[in-house]
């Protein structure tokens, strides 16, 4: 139980400082890092939830997929990020304020919310005893919500073949390899037979 | 003390404050907005299976899950376009995107 606490606190801050140096680190590259680290203490607070297979997902996808997608395309442009930078002090005020006033409409929700003692009685789908966190969502993810599941399939289909065509390009002038010109070729269009008069040179 | 409901949703009430201030905050810089939405995706998956566990409703899960899913394609799709917008105008600061002005 002690360890319960511990590990609650040690993750969610590591989560909270990592996602602060996300939006102020002046490097994004050091900002990609630390939202690697963000996601992986919220992958531990999942675990602490008791939600195992999201946090597996979360580990697996973001930080394996998309985050090191994030590093691949700030390594891959070759921009000049300290001009990038240039308005951030002048738009700190601004964000200061809006983030102040989300954060204390937050609190005014969380610090006036109770829970209905009739909710438990609403629950759709109850965790069931000795079952797995894996297997539990499993069976209801392909029986109760197998369309929601596959309408998230065809939402990645459209990203992957979204980004695709986006991305993908013909470029002009550019040699590449025939292999049906070169298994076309014979003897007789490569080998050029000369008669070569002796000290004469072609 | 033991560890409630309440904390988690703080956990993730400051971590979606942290994503929105991110935005404004980087007006200029359009990796790091895309990685503010990344945090607030973020948060709202904590506040999911924070639900979801204490109420012992996999429902939440699921839809994290789900919320997961949309969160790469827009991460896939918002880089693509970066790549192809980089390629054309050899920058990527969002104040150079304004050709679609009316």
């Amino acid at each position: 139980m002690v360890a319960t606490v511990f590990l609650f606190y040690v993750f969610s801050i590591v989560a909270i400082a990592s996602a602060f140096m996300v939006i102020a680190a002046r490097n994004p590259v050091h900002s990609v890092l630390f939202l690697i680290l963000a996601f992986v203490n919220a992958a531990g607070l999942f675990m602490l939830l008791g939600a195992e297979f999201l946090a597996m997902i979360l580990v697996v996808v973001y930080v394996g997929a998309v985050a090191v997608l994030f590093l691949f395309v700030v390594m891959m442009l070759d921009v000049d990020f300290t001009v990038l930078r240039q308005g951030f002090l002048q738009y700190l005020p601004l964000g200061a304020t809006i983030g102040a006033i989300v954060l204390i409409e937050l609190v005014f929700v969380l610090g006036g919310w109770t829970l209905q003692p009739a909710t438990v009685t609403m629950r759709a789908a109850p965790l069931a005893p000795n079952v797995t966190n894996t297997a539990a969502l499993g069976r209801i993810l392909y029986t109760q919500y197998v369309y929601f599941f596959q309408a998230a399939g065809f939402i990645l289909l459209t990203a992957m073949i979204g980004s695709i065509v986006l991305t993908l390009r013909s470029r002009r002038g550019v040699k590449r390899q025939s292999i049906d010109a070169q298994n076309l070729r014979d003897r007789k269009v490569a080998v050029q037979l000369r008669k070569v008069p002796s000290r004469a040179g072609l | 003390m033991a560890v409630g409901l309440t904390h988690y949703l703080i956990v993730a009430a400051i971590l979606f404050t942290l994503g929105v201030a991110g935005i404004i905050l980087n007006r200029k810089n359009i990796i790091v907005i895309l990685m503010s939405v990344e945090l607030i995706l973020l948060a709202v998956n904590l506040n999911l299976v924070a639900f979801s566990a204490f109420l012992g409703d996999l429902t939440g899960q699921v839809f994290g899950l789900l919320v997961l899913t949309v969160a790469a394609a827009e991460s896939a799709i918002g880089l693509a376009i970066l790549v192809v917008f980089y390629r054309n105008k050899g920058t990527i600061s969002v104040e150079d995107i304004n050709t679609m002005r009316g």
